[in-house]
């Protein structure tokens, strides 16, 4: 057999509230959310043999394990950036499926508004690594650093092959704030947009708003993954693992895969959605919501098309006016709110909020969402997952 | 409308190293110029150590011709999401080279109402310090 359909299951999760600032640690939020996730599956840290994490996340395994009393670690990992949260869960379901594990913490932490940090992490550690060295030698000098800019780019060739006009992206950042104002865990709980509010958010780089990009902010979150047959003796109904995969292409590149022959898609996500429809058995019509990689909202749509949810080129009609994709609609996306709506911590919440909806605990709850999928990673290497209420 | 730098906001250089000093050394002296496996004849932007469709690492540095179009651009209007040492707005393009590889450079004196995907343009010099000179492109009359 060579996939990982139903050898994992999320048994806990936890998040902290998304705020500006945490006035915490890193690290005591890493701890906090830990602790909780375990209580949520009726676990302790004594069990605890795994950890997986972000690999920009500045909660080191280390200082988790001497804070937590964690003292039997068979298997730590990582993963990096927005490509993570799924594959984070991927790399969890990988462990327990080969036994090197039994019960997997996968956690993410950051002070990203605040900037409130017990060390410094990587990014500001001035170490430089190959893709940083193609990013300041050939992009840098003429201006071209901020992710705003860069993911513009990609932008406006979609815009340009598909005749699409920018104010049309203005729906998906509707429909996540009116999702995230029903979330009382959001930064943006009871404060939704309207679609004007959209065409008049300030303009940052042209052809995209300010309400085009995710704010920062200060959280953290946590899940443990662990056997079905595990599952079975603790506290919550497991959500499981029917399809995970990662994707990396030729000339894939963070935001910047200007290389290649089209960059007018988003061809990582599309092999991911291959690989993890495959493997659950289940096709597109099948899925109840999806929770996509909102940290740019005109990727939404490029998602949606990559998926299998709608055809190249109509992910902007798909969102229009936000019938389709807010809920009671036919594939609510995004329903505690995501980046846009909720809070950016590159994408961890995604995850936190597809295992909510199939135990029937989201704020925006679809009815038997019993099969949902996650996508991790929108405009770089990418990652996705199916969960499923049912083995 | 000429591209223009804040002074006194450092300069960002590109950082030149083995697999790229060829590159850059041609630029100091007004050429483009671009890898190319000597083996298969691939033509690579941007460098770097091994061929990426025969693996060879015997390589060469091969002008271009200069001439492009654009591929896609975006206009930097809000200067908190942009570089502080260039004065906004400014112009980051990808130019599709005739010789059929890309680059991303800015527009040297294009106003943003002008520009467009497909508009035909040319590589040109811009020296803006004494040790550092850029590639940029002009509107290319056809
Ligand atoms: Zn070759």
């Amino acid at each position: 057999m060579n996939n990982i359909k139903n050898r994992a299951a999320i048994v806990g999760i936890s998040m902290t509230k998304f705020s500006k600032d945490s006035e915490r640690t890193e690290l005591y939020l890493t701890c906090q959310c830990i602790k909780a996730a375990l209580d949520d599956a009726g676990l302790t840290p004594d069990d605890v043999d795994g950890l997986v994490k972000q690999t920009d996340d500045a909660s080191d395994e280390h200082a988790v394990t001497s804070s937590m009393g964690m003292g039997n670690l068979t298997y730590f990992g990582e993963s990096r950036w927005g490509a993570a949260p799924s594959a984070m869960a991927m790399r969890a379901a990988m462990g327990v499926a080969t036994g090197v594990a039994n019960y997997i913490v996968v956690y993410r932490s950051v002070n990203g508004a605040s900037k409130r940090r017990m060390t410094p992490s990587m990014r500001t550690s001035g170490q430089m690594s190959t893709s940083d060295l193609l990013q300041w030698t050939f992009h840098a000098p003429f201006g071209h650093m901020s992710n705003a800019g860069r993911v513009a780019m990609i932008v406006r060739r979609y815009m340009h092959e598909f005749g699409i006009n920018n104010d049309q992206f203005g729906w998906v950042p509707t429909v996540c704030r009116e999702h995230g104002a029903r979330n009382a865990n959001s930064m943006f709980y009871q404060k939704p947009i309207a679609f004007e509010d959209y065409l008049k958010s300030k303009m940052i780089v042209e052809p995209l708003r300010r309400m085009d990009f995710y704010e920062e902010a200060d959280a953290a979150a946590a899940l443990v993954v662990t056997t079905p047959e595990r599952a079975k003796d603790l506290k919550q109904r497991p959500v499981y693992v029917l399809g995970a995969a990662q994707h990396m292409a030729l000339e894939t590149e963070e935001l910047t895969s200007y290389y290649r022959p089209s960059i007018s898609g988003l061809p990582e996500m599309g092999k991911v959605g291959e690989k993890i429809f495959a493997m659950a058995g289940v096709t597109p019509k099948d899925i109840k919501c999806v929770q996509l990689d909102d940290s740019y909202g005109p990727f939404v749509p490029m998602q949606l098309e990559e998926l299998g949810f709608c055809n190249q080129g109509e992910g902007v009609d798909f969102c229009n006016r936000g019938d389709r994709i807010r809920l009671g609609g036919e594939l609510p996306l995004n329903t505690s709110g995501g980046s846009l709506g909720e809070g950016h911590i590159h994408g961890m919440n995604h995850v936190i909020e597809a295992v909510r909806q199939i135990r029937g605990t989201s704020t925006a709850q679809v009815k038997d969402a019993e099969l949902v999928l996650v996508a991790s990673g929108a405009g770089g290497p990418a990652s996705g997952l199916i969960l499923g209420g049912k083995s | 409308m000429v591209m223009e730098y804040n002074p006194g906001i450092q300069l960002l250089r590109p950082r030149v190293d083995f697999d790229n000093q060829g590159y850059w050394d041609g630029i100091k002296q007004h050429k483009l110029i671009f890898q190319k496996c000597k083996y298969c004849g691939l033509l690579i932007h941007r460098p770097r150590p091994m061929c990426p469709r025969c693996n060879s690492m015997d390589m060469e540095w091969v002008p271009s011709m200069g001439k492009g179009t654009v591929y896609s651009w975006v206009n930097f209007v809000y200067a908190n999401a942009a570089y502080p040492g260039i004065k906004v707005p400014y112009l980051v393009v990808v130019v599709e080279m005739l010789d059929g590889v890309r680059i991303v450079s800015n527009m040297y004196d294009v106003p943003p109402d002008e520009i467009y995907v497909g508009m035909p343009v040319e590589v040109v010099f811009d020296d803006i310090a004494d040790d550092l000179t850029l590639p940029k492109f002009k509107r290319r009359e056809v």
